[in-house]
């Protein structure tokens, strides 16, 4: 495809915590719809965006059994759009800091996420179209 | 012990909780026997806009099937006992008509919300 770019996005916030994760999953989702290579460098409490063990479970307050809720995972959006992107002739490569998974034992990420460093963030972002920092605040 | 809990934080991870945690937590609370009340100001006001609507979230073949409502979670939260207000300015000054809000609520004016923290025996700060 002689259109196809590549993308580079730097995440920092950890899940739960703030809607730039969601605004951050949207923007994959584009990406991913329009067959872009999408590179995801997760710096910081990002790391566990893609935490396997993210387990959804029953709300009370909200009178719901765990499959009622159907939960929010973020580790089944990504997977979803891991999905999504193949579907459409693109593809994510998912980074994640090492430093950072160790920091906060996070080592046990879901299928396509690998181990890096900031250095694969710099060399992602010198091989992509543009680059997108979402920084936390 | 009476205590209010001022909620001014809004939308900050909403979609993903499916909730706002801090309405949450204090349905959990009362259903646990606590006697809280809430206070909402700033950004936190549009929580009681009936018709927000933050439905059809989707990622790939992921569909959220269970947006927040907190609206709703609001209105559910009063009827359990827990008292909700909300500062009076924060709505006007959003162009928020009373008539978009929730019935159960109770506008508290800027002037009279220390009037009002004095009447609860804490206040929490959310």
């Amino acid at each position: 495809m002689a259109d196809k770019k590549t993308i580079t996005i730097a995440i920092m916030d950890a899940p739960y915590e703030n809607a730039r994760s969601t605004t951050t999953l949207r923007l994959i989702d584009l990406a991913a719809k329009r067959g872009y290579n999408i590179n995801v460098f997760a710096y910081e409490g990002a790391v566990l965006q893609p935490f396997a063990a993210q387990t959804p479970h029953a709300n009370a307050v909200h009178g719901r059994s765990v499959e009622e809720e159907n939960h929010f995972i973020p580790k089944d959006a990504i997977a979803a759009l891991m999905r999504e992107a193949e579907r459409n002739g693109g593809k994510i490569d998912w980074v994640n800091c090492g430093l950072c998974v160790d920091e906060r034992g996070a080592t046990d990420a879901i299928p396509g996420v690998r181990r890096g460093s900031p250095a694969d963030f710099w060399q992602m972002a010198e091989a992509s179209d543009n680059t997108l920092v979402i920084a936390t605040r | 012990m009476k205590t209010l809990s001022i909620v001014e934080n809004a939308y900050r991870a909403t979609i993903e909780e499916q909730d706002d945690t801090i309405v949450w937590i204090h349905g959990a609370m009362k259903g646990a026997g606590a006697d809280r009340a809430v206070l909402l100001r700033g950004n936190a006001v549009n929580y009681l806009v009936q018709r927000q609507d933050a439905g059809g979230l989707a990622f790939g073949d992921w569909r959220q099937t269970q947006p927040p409502r907190i609206a709703s979670d609001l209105a559910a939260l009063a009827a359990k006992g827990v008292d909700i207000c909300y500062v009076a300015e924060d709505v006007a000054e959003r162009g928020i008509e009373r008539n978009e809000l929730i019935n159960s609520a109770q506008p508290v004016a800027r002037g009279a919300v220390a009037e009002l923290l004095g009447r609860y025996d804490r206040v929490s700060y959310w």
